[in-house]
């Protein structure tokens, strides 16, 4: 009789938490029609949100693959003094509320910060440029995917590295042919968790960036824009970054159950520092 | 020499010292394990860095820590089959096999016959045909020596001695010369022209097998040939034998001279069971009950108090051999060899 009591007191919590959760998203799409959401397609402000938010993460992603995935390789294969130390580096801009990460690029690369000057001289102006939106993804979502890819590297046996290298392939031929194929699963769930945290960026680009439309402003700041303004399109625009949100996770979720079966498919695992 | 090596490799907790001459043939390292047996390889194939020493194959130096060579091992002529193979998972038998060089893969495919399970992952093969594929992968670079890490371990008992036969058989039709690690003295004179012992970073004998089991030269090497291992204190008798009063009480006999601290040699197959102790020219018996049999294949191993013999399945059955059964336990003087013992409180022997 307790027991059926338990079980009923817990599924009602479950029950309340996911209702809870769910709510919200739920919300949106009953305010906005789906014939609303494709009326809304060819709106200006929606569309221009759309093209600086694509235009920035695609840059910001394609840099934070190019230069995440070799660092990471390196600090997962290689021991050297402080390692431990890059690794909690690598972790610092997780923890660090958005704002703190806004005043902070402005204090590096804003026009006053400090290198602010060497930019000036090169004829360089960051603040409020897409550049910045770049470098505000850069900082907030790189992170996500370097964490990941240190544990997935970490993952990969040594052994098959030694046994490419006494095969004749060099360092570099053994990371592209073994070490990055074996690494897939963990890497892209990484890449995947890094693309919806940086589409969703607000706090640190808002400080460093600011909302121009058309030039700066990506989809969140549009919504934020917009709500005071005219809340049906602010609505709308909410709706369409839950759809792009909900297809990252189930590419997250499916990424492990196509890709390699060697290696173990994980989302959040600590990258240990041994 | 193929290879020539005398390296030092600081382990936690000794110093792997090692000079070795690898030929035309077949060597086998063993020892148990942690030995630093697989330290050896890998500081051959340059994927460990000894502290200081040399290694050359062919007349090329691989390694020389006095005049700073160190080549990385994609630039060493080396094949090295790992332990567990150290299959690429992600890769196809073909691919794994082209891995090392693309231009023999076919022939080494059709040769190794895995040519059908070309297009196979490596997860889906028993481990005897893991096996053929880690080889032909080691042979697709056109290596000048094979290295072979504890080749039998990643198999089942049951799949052992067929595929330890095939290659044997290919070792031979190779031609290689191939230094292969393994804690198995069996699989050790099955495959090596030549047997090297190491124990604690130290190589205590080198030789042929049958020079191993004839003589060992210490209690160590003596109890990892598959010997009984008596402790005894010897002295000699009037008749030109040596008198070996062993720990537990019991007296034997030896035609091998000592004095003093001995450790006895005995190999199962010189030690006979019978019901009581025959009139024959055997005069050293051991009368206890049976402790344990256990039947590999046609002989059944019999442990007499501190003896293990070997007899046949037949004998077992005539003899009507079953446990806590009193039996006599007897081998000839000439069969009880005397090895010096290195230090009493060493290891036992596996």
């Amino acid at each position: 009789m307790r027991r059926a009591g338990f079980r009923l007191a817990a599924a009602l919590a479950a029950l309340v938490a996911l209702a809870f959760l769910l709510l919200p998203v739920v919300a949106i799409f009953l305010r906005v029609s789906p014939g609303e959401l494709l009326n809304r397609l060819d709106d200006s402000v929606v569309v221009d949100a759309l093209a600086v938010t694509a235009k920035t993460n695609g840059i910001a992603f394609a840099l934070t693959l190019l230069l995440g995935t070799p660092a990471a390789y390196l600090i997962a294969t290689q021991r050297f003094p402080g390692r431990a130390l890059a690794i909690t580096l690598t972790e610092l801009p997780l923890v660090l509320p958005p704002a703190v990460a806004g005043i902070g690029l402005l204090a590096a690369f804003g026009r006053l910060g400090l290198l602010g000057g060497t930019f000036d001289a090169l004829g360089l102006r960051l603040g409020f440029t897409q550049a910045a939106v770049v470098l505000a993804v850069l900082f907030v979502a790189g992170p996500f995917y370097l964490r990941q890819a240190i544990a997935a590297f970490e993952a990969v046996d040594p052994t098959m590295l030694a046994a490419a290298r006494t095969l004749g392939a060099g360092p570099g031929r053994t990371f592209l042919r073994v070490a990055l194929p074996l690494a897939a699963s963990g890497l892209g769930a990484g890449a995947a968790l890094s693309l919806a945290r940086g589409i969703g960026e607000f706090g640190a680009t808002i400080m460093f960036a600011g909302s121009l439309q058309g030039v700066t402003q990506t989809f969140s700041l549009a919504i934020y824009a917009q709500f005071d303004v005219d809340f049906t399109r602010a609505l709308a625009l909410g709706a369409l970054l839950v759809l792009v949100s909900a297809a990252v996770l189930l590419a997250i979720k499916a990424i492990p159950a196509w890709r390699s079966r060697s290696t173990s498919p994980f989302l959040v695992a600590p990258s240990s520092s041994r | 020499m193929a290879l020539s090596l005398d390296i030092a490799v600081p382990r936690r907790s000794f110093e792997l010292a090692l000079a070795l001459e690898v030929g035309p043939e077949t060597l086998a390292l063993v020892g148990p394990s942690g030995a630093g047996k697989t330290s050896v390889l890998h500081a051959v194939a340059g994927l460990l860095r000894p502290a200081r020493g040399r290694v050359a194959l062919d007349g090329g130096t691989l390694f020389d820590s006095e005049e700073g060579i160190d080549l990385p091992p994609e630039r060493r002529r080396i094949g090295l089959v790992f332990q567990e193979y150290a299959l690429f998972p992600h890769l196809s038998v073909e691919a794994n096999v082209g891995f090392g060089g693309r231009e023999r893969a076919p022939e080494l495919l059709e040769r190794f016959r895995i040519a059908h399970l070309a297009k196979a992952r490596p997860g889906e093969l028993s481990g005897g045909e893991r096996q053929r594929v880690a080889l032909a992968r080691a042979l697709a670079r056109d290596p000048a020596i094979l290295l072979l890490d504890e080749p039998m371990a990643a198999l089942d008992a049951h799949t052992r001695t067929a595929v330890r036969a095939e290659l044997q058989e290919l070792l031979g039709e190779l031609g290689l010369p191939t230094l292969l690690v393994t804690h198995d003295f069996e699989d050790a004179s099955a495959l090596a022209d030549r047997v090297g012992v190491i124990a604690d970073g130290r190589l205590l004998q080198l030789g042929r097998p049958d020079e191993l089991v004839a003589a060992p030269s210490d209690a160590f090497v003596a109890g990892f040939t598959g010997g009984n291992l008596l402790h005894g204190f010897a002295r000699p008798t009037r008749e030109g034998l040596t008198e070996v009063v062993l720990d537990g009480g019991a007296v034997v006999f030896s035609t091998d001279r000592a004095e003093g601290r001995v450790g006895v040699v005995v190999y199962p197959w010189e030690v006979s069971i019978a019901h009581a102790a025959a009139a024959d020219s055997a005069l050293n018996h051991v009368s206890a009950p049976i402790s344990s049999l256990v039947t590999l294949g046609n002989r059944v191993r019999v442990r007499v108090g501190p003896l293990v013999g070997e007899v046949t399945t037949a004998s077992a059955e005539r003899l009507e051999l079953e446990r806590g059964k009193i039996v006599v336990a007897s081998f000839k003087a000439t069969g009880a060899r005397l090895v010096p013992l290195r230090d009493e409180t060493h290891r036992t022997p596996v």
